[in-house]
C-alpha cells in the first residue's frame, strides 16, 4: 500500500536502490573500458617500460609498495626481469585486438551467411544450417588442440579459431530474425514495388537486425577475451614472449609461492575487463530488448 | 422459469434471487510504470447476485481485465497493486484475507477463465492432470475417484470420448476443445463466482456460439454467478442479465441489458451499441467510435470520454460526473443525465 | 520419442565420421606420416623408408587409407603415442577415470547450485538472493578459470596449508577442483533458469494455475520448473563446449591425472596418434551428452513426443 503514497525513503542506503542505478547507467564498466581502450590505443606512451625488455637484476622483483620493491616496476618484475606492469598494457593491446578483430570477422560473416540463409531459403539454408550445427557439435578446445599439434601456435592461428567458431551464433540469431522479418508487411511492400532482393535486403531487412547483432557482439567479448586467455595459459595460443596475459598467469604459476604477483595481477586485468564487457553487454541487452534474455 | 419470447436474446427474468455472492465497493488497482502511474481500475463498484450473469464491457485497457484480477488478487505485484477498496463475499472483505486464506478461496469459491486456451492450459501437463488439480486441492479427491470425476466433468462440457481424451496433451486439442477444457476447470468445485475473461475471443465464430450456449447450460445447471468480460456488445445481449460499461479504469454505465439497450444514457455505451452491426439494416460504412483509447497515465481533467464525446460541453471538461441513476437499478456517469 | 532418438543417433554418426574424416585429413596435412616415428637423426635407407610406408599402407590410395585408419580406430587402436612410446587407447583409458570423476562430481554440484539459486533469483525478484545470485554467475563467467584456481591453490594451498593442492587423493583434494570447474557450468545454468523462470511465472497457464488455488510452492517447483528447465537444455551444447574447456584447464592447474590434461601434453608434444584418439573419444563424450540432454527435452516436452 505505500510505495504508491510516496513513502520517505529511510536512512541509510538502500541496497536495491545502489544496485537499480548501478544497472540502469552503467558509468563504471564504461569507465574502465574506455580506459582500457585508450591504455591499449597509446601503449608505447603509457608504459613505462619495454614489454620485452628483461633486467636481470629485476628478476622476481615485488610490486613497489613492499620492501624490496622499487619505483622502476610498479607491479614487480617477472621471472626474467621484465616489468608487468608494461607487460600488462601491452597484453591489452594484444586482447582487445584479437578480440575486436575476431568479432568483426566473426559477426560480418554470420551476418551476411545469416540473412542469405534466411532470405533465400531453400538448399543454401540447409547447407549453412548444417555447417552450423556442426560447430556446435564439436568442441571448441578439442579443434584448438588439434590445431596447435597441426600448425605452430601463433596469433593468427588463435584469430582464425576463434572467428570459426565465432560467427555460427551470429548466423543462427541473424537468420531467425531475418525470417522474421521477412515476414513483415513492409518487406512485402518492397517487394510488390519492384524492390531488388539486395535491395530487400539491406535496406529493410539489415537495419531491423543490427541491434541484435550489437548486443550478441557485445556479450561475446568476454568470452573471447577468457578463452583467448586460456589458450595463451595451456601454451597453444599466443607464444611468447609476447606479453598475452594467459601465457603471463602460466609463466607466474611455477613462482606462486615466492612471487605472486607474476600470475596475480594479469588475472586481475583480465578479469576487470571481461567483467566490465559482460555487465555492458548485459545493461545493452536489457535496454534494447529484454525479449533477448536468453543470449 | 419465464423466458422472454425474443428469440434473439435469451435472458432469465425472474429466478435471479437477490441474494448478493460478490460485492466490489470502490475497488482501486493503480500500477507504477515507466511512463507514469496508470490508474487501472479508479472506483469500481458493482454487486453480483446469485446466478445472475453481469457483463462487464469496454475497449481493450479499460481496466475490465485488472478488475477481474484484482477482485482475484492476481494483480502482477511489482508493477501493479491493489490500493483501495473491499470486495466483499459471504461477508468478508477477500481483499483482506491473508494469502494462504486467499489461495484456498481460489478455485472453490471464486474462479476464473481465461481468454487463450492454448496459452492457459500448461503444455507440458496431460488434460487429467491439470483438469483433476482443482479436485485434488479443494475436494481431496484421488484415485478412482478422481478419474472418474474428470471424465464426468469432461462429458460435461460435452468433449467426445473422455476417457481417451484424458491422457492428451493440451497441444493435441482442438481450440474448442481447450477452451472447453478450460471452463471445466474453472467449474469443477462449483464455485460461488465464476469470472470469465473474454472467453470467447480466441475462438472461431463459428465455435464461438456452440461455447456461449455451454456456459450458458453449465450455469443454469450450477446456479453460479458469473461475470463475463467481453468487448463485445452483441456477447452481452445474448448472455448477460445486467451489464456495467467501462472506460478508462471506472463504470460509467450500469443496469440491467434490457434497459440499457433501449436506453442508453451515457455517451460511449450509446456509441458501443451503435458499433454492433444490426443484420437487418444497410450500413455503408461500421461505426467506429471517434478519436483514440485514452493513455492512462495521462487522464484529462474532468470527465475521461470528454475528448471523443459527441455531446460533450464545459462542465464535461471540469469535474468528472458522478454516478447518477436514471432508472430502476440503472445509474450512468454524465452530466447530461442530471436533473 | 523413438523417432527422436533414432533421428539424434542418426546425426551423432553422421558428425562423427565428419570428425573423423576432419581429423584423417588434417593428419595428413602434417606430413608424412612416417616422420613421426624418427627424429632428423635417424638415418634411413631408402628402401627401408618405402617398406615402412608399404607396411603403413602409404601406397595404397588416400580413401583406402582412411577406411584403414577409420577400422583401426573403431577397434581402439590409434596406434602408439609418440610421446609414451604406449598404445594410445591404453594409455587414454589409463587417465579416464579421473576425469570422469571430477567432471561427473562438478557438474553435479553446479546443477544443484545453479539451478535452485536461478529459481530462487527469479522468485524473489529484486531480493539480496536475487543480488547474490546474479553476482555468483557474473563473477563466475568474468574471472578466467585458470587464474582464480592458481589463486585459490595460493590462498588455501600454499598460504594457509588448508587444502591439498595436486593430484588426486582423499576428498579433500576434489574442494578446490570441483569448486572452480564447477563453477562456470553453475553460473550458465543461474542465469538460463532465472530468465527461464521469470518468462514462465509471467505466463498465462501459471497465472491460470493459480486461479485454480493452487499453493506458490506447487506452482514454482510443479508448473513452472518443469517449463522452466527447457532453455537451459536447449543450451546443453554450449554449456557442455565450455564444460569441456573447463575441465582441460583445470586438470592442468591442479595436475590432476584426466584426459583432459593428457590432451595438453599431447599438443604440446605434437603426439598425433594420442590426440587422435583423444579428440575421438572427447568427441564421443560430447555428443553422448548433447543427445542425453536431447532425449531429456524430449522427455520433459511433450509437444515434441507427440508431433
Amino acid at each position: 500500500m505505500s510505495s504508491i503514497t510516496g513513502k520517505l525513503t529511510p536512512k541509510g542506503i538502500n541496497v536495491a536502490k545502489v544496485f537499480g542505478t548501478l544497472r540502469r547507467w552503467p558509468i563504471i564498466p564504461v569507465a574502465v573500458v574506455l580506459f582500457l581502450m585508450i591504455i591499449a590505443i597509446f601503449a608505447p606512451l603509457v608504459a613505462p617500460h619495454h614489454p620485452l625488455e628483461a633486467k636481470f637484476e629485476k628478476r622476481n622483483v615485488p610490486p613497489v609498495w613492499t620492501e624490496e620493491g622499487t619505483s622502476e616496476y610498479l607491479m614487480g618484475g617477472d621471472h626474467i626481469g621484465r616489468d608487468i606492469l608494461s607487460r600488462i598494457i601491452f597484453g591489452t593491446r594484444i586482447s582487445l585486438m584479437v578480440a575486436a578483430t575476431v568479432l568483426a570477422a566473426g559477426a560480418f560473416v554470420g551476418t551476411a551467411l545469416g540473412v542469405t540463409a534466411g532470405y533465400f531459403g531453400g538448399i543454401v539454408d540447409e547447407i549453412l544450417m548444417r555447417l552450423v550445427d556442426f560447430t556446435y557439435a564439436v568442441p571448441f578446445i578439442l579443434v584448438a588442440l588439434v590445431a596447435a599439434v597441426i600448425w605452430e601456435p601463433s596469433l593468427q592461428l588463435v584469430i582464425i579459431l576463434l572467428a570459426i567458431f565465432t560467427w555460427p551464433p551470429f548466423a543462427r540469431q541473424v537468420r531467425v530474425e531475418t525470417l522474421q522479418l521477412k515476414a513483415m508487411d513492409y518487406v512485402a511492400m518492397a517487394r510488390v514495388s519492384g524492390a531488388s532482393s539486395l535491395r530487400i535486403a539491406f535496406k529493410h531487412i539489415l537495419p531491423g537486425i543490427v541491434p541484435t547483432v550489437m548486443v550478441m557482439a557485445s556479450l561475446q567479448v568476454g568470452a573471447l577475451v577468457i578463452t583467448e586467455s586460456v589458450l595463451s595459459f595451456l601454451g597453444v595460443g599466443i607464444p611468447a614472449p609476447d606479453p598475452s596475459w594467459g601465457s603471463m598467469v602460466a609463466q607466474g604459476r611455477n613462482y606462486v609461492a615466492t612471487a605472486w604477483w607474476i600470475a596475480f595481477f594479469p588475472g586481475v586485468a583480465i578479469f576487470l575487463i571481461v567483467f566490465s564487457m559482460n555487465f555492458l553487454g548485459d545493461w545493452l541487452r536489457d535496454t534494447l530488448d529484454p525479449k533477448l534474455r536468453q543470449l | 422459469m419465464e423466458t422472454t419470447g425474443d428469440r434473439s436474446r435469451e435472458t432469465v427474468v425472474g429466478t435471479v434471487d437477490e441474494r448478493v455472492v460478490l460485492e466490489v465497493e470502490g475497488l482501486r488497482t493503480h500500477f507504477v510504470t515507466r511512463w507514469g502511474l496508470v490508474k487501472a481500475v479508479d472506483g469500481v463498484s458493482f454487486q453480483l447476485h446469485a446466478g445472475e450473469t453481469l457483463g462487464l464491457v469496454g475497449e481493450s485497457g479499460c481496466g475490465k481485465s485488472v478488475t477481474a484480477l484484482s477482485i482475484m488478487r492476481l494483480v502482477p505485484s511489482p508493477p501493479g497493486q491493489i490500493v483501495g477498496g473491499r470486495v466483499l463475499m459471504e461477508g468478508n472483505d477477500i481483499l483482506q484475507a491473508d494469502e494462504h486464506e486467499m489461495t484456498q478461496l481460489r478455485g472453490s469459491k471464486i474462479a476464473m477463465i481465461l481468454q487463450d486456451p492454448m496459452t492457459a492450459l500448461n503444455p507440458v501437463f496431460n488434460i487429467t492432470d491439470q483438469a483433476s488439480e482443482a479436485l485434488r486441492i479443494h475436494k481431496g479427491l484421488s484415485g478412482k475417484d478422481l478419474k472418474e470425476q474428470v471424465i464426468a466433468m469432461l462429458r460435461r462440457v460435452r468433449i467426445p470420448a473422455p476417457e481417451i481424451r484424458i491422457r492428451d496433451y493440451p497441444h493435441q486439442l482442438s481450440g474448442g476443445m481447450r477452451q472447453r477444457v478450460v471452463g471445466a476447470i474453472g467449474i469443477s468445485c462449483d464455485p460461488l463466482v465464476l469470472i470469465a475473461d473474454e472467453p470467447t475471443t480466441s475462438l472461431d465464430a463459428t465455435i464461438q456460439a456452440q461455447y456461449l450456449r455451454l456456459l450458458k447450460d453449465l450455469q443454469q445447471q450450477t446456479g453460479t454467478a458469473l461475470v463475463f468480460i467481453t468487448h463485445d456488445f452483441g456477447i452481452v445481449a445474448k448472455m448477460c442479465d445486467r451489464v456495467a460499461v467501462m472506460y478508462a479504469g471506472r463504470i460509467v454505465e450500469q443496469g440491467d441489458v434490457r434497459q440499457i439497450f433501449d436506453s442508453p444514457s451515457h455517451p460511449y455505451t450509446e456509441a458501443l451499441i451503435n458499433s454492433v452491426p444490426k443484420l437487418e439494416e444497410k450500413i455503408d460504412r461500421l461505426y467506429a467510435i471517434e478519436g483514440q483509447p485514452p493513455t492512462l497515465w495521462d487522464l484529462p481533467g474532468g470527465c475521461s470520454f470528454a475528448p471523443r464525446c459527441p455531446y460533450v460541453n464545459d462542465r464535461c471538461h471540469e469535474e468528472y460526473p458522478s454516478l447518477l441513476t436514471v432508472g430502476d437499478r440503472h445509474v450512468a456517469a454524465c452530466w447530461l443525465r442530471e436533473g | 520419442m523413438r523417432r527422436l532418438i533414432a533421428l539424434r543417433l542418426g546425426a551423432f554418426v553422421v558428425v562423427m565420421l565428419a570428425i573423423t574424416i576432419l581429423v584423417f585429413t588434417l593428419s595428413r596435412m602434417t606430413g608424412d606420416p612416417r616422420y613421426l616415428y624418427m627424429s632428423q637423426y635417424t638415418r634411413i635407407t631408402t628402401e627401408e623408408w618405402e617398406a615402412q610406408g608399404r607396411a603403413m599402407g602409404l601406397d595404397k590410395p588416400l580413401v583406402v587409407q582412411y577406411l584403414l585408419w577409420l577400422g583401426n580406430a573403431m577397434k581402439g587402436d590409434f596406434g602408439e603415442s609418440v610421446h609414451y612410446r604406449i598404445n594410445a587407447l591404453d594409455l587414454i583409458r589409463q587417465y579416464l577415470p579421473a576425469t570422469l570423476k571430477l567432471s561427473g562430481i562438478s557438474f553435479g554440484i553446479a546443477v544443484l547450485v545453479g539451478v535452485p539459486l536461478g529459481v530462487l533469483s527469479a522468485v524473489k525478484r529484486g531480493s539480496l538472493w536475487d543480488y547474490f545470485g546474479r553476482s555468483f554467475a557474473l563473477l563466475g563467467q568474468s574471472v578466467p578459470p585458470f587464474w582464480i584456481a592458481i589463486v585459490l591453490v595460493w590462498v588455501f594451498g600454499v598460504e594457509l596449508g588448508l587444502l591439498p593442492t595436486s593430484r588426486q587423493g582423499d576428498w579433500s583434494h576434489y574442494v578446490l577442483p570441483v569448486a572452480v570447474l564447477g563453477w562456470l557450468p553453475a553460473a550458465g545454468l543461474l542465469r538460463l533458469t532465472r530468465s527461464s523462470m521469470l518468462e514462465v511465472l509471467d505466463s498465462e497457464y501459471v497465472k491460470f494455475a493459480r486461479a485454480k488455488g493452487v499453493g506458490p510452492m506447487k506452482i514454482i517447483w510443479k508448473h513452472a520448473l518443469k517449463n522452466a528447465l527447457l532453455a537451459p537444455l536447449t543450451f546443453a551444447a554450449i554449456l557442455l563446449a565450455s564444460f569441456l574447456t573447463g575441465t582441460v584447464v583445470i586438470e592442468t592447474v591442479f595436475a590432476w591425472p584426466g584426459i583432459g590434461r593428457l590432451a595438453v601434453q599431447a599438443a604440446l608434444n605434437t603426439d598425433f596418434p594420442l590426440i587422435t584418439g583423444l579428440s575421438l573419444v572427447f568427441a564421443i563424450i560430447f555428443l553422448m551428452c548433447s543427445l542425453a540432454a536431447d532425449v531429456a527435452y524430449g522427455l520433459i516436452d511433450p509437444r515434441i513426443r507427440y508431433r
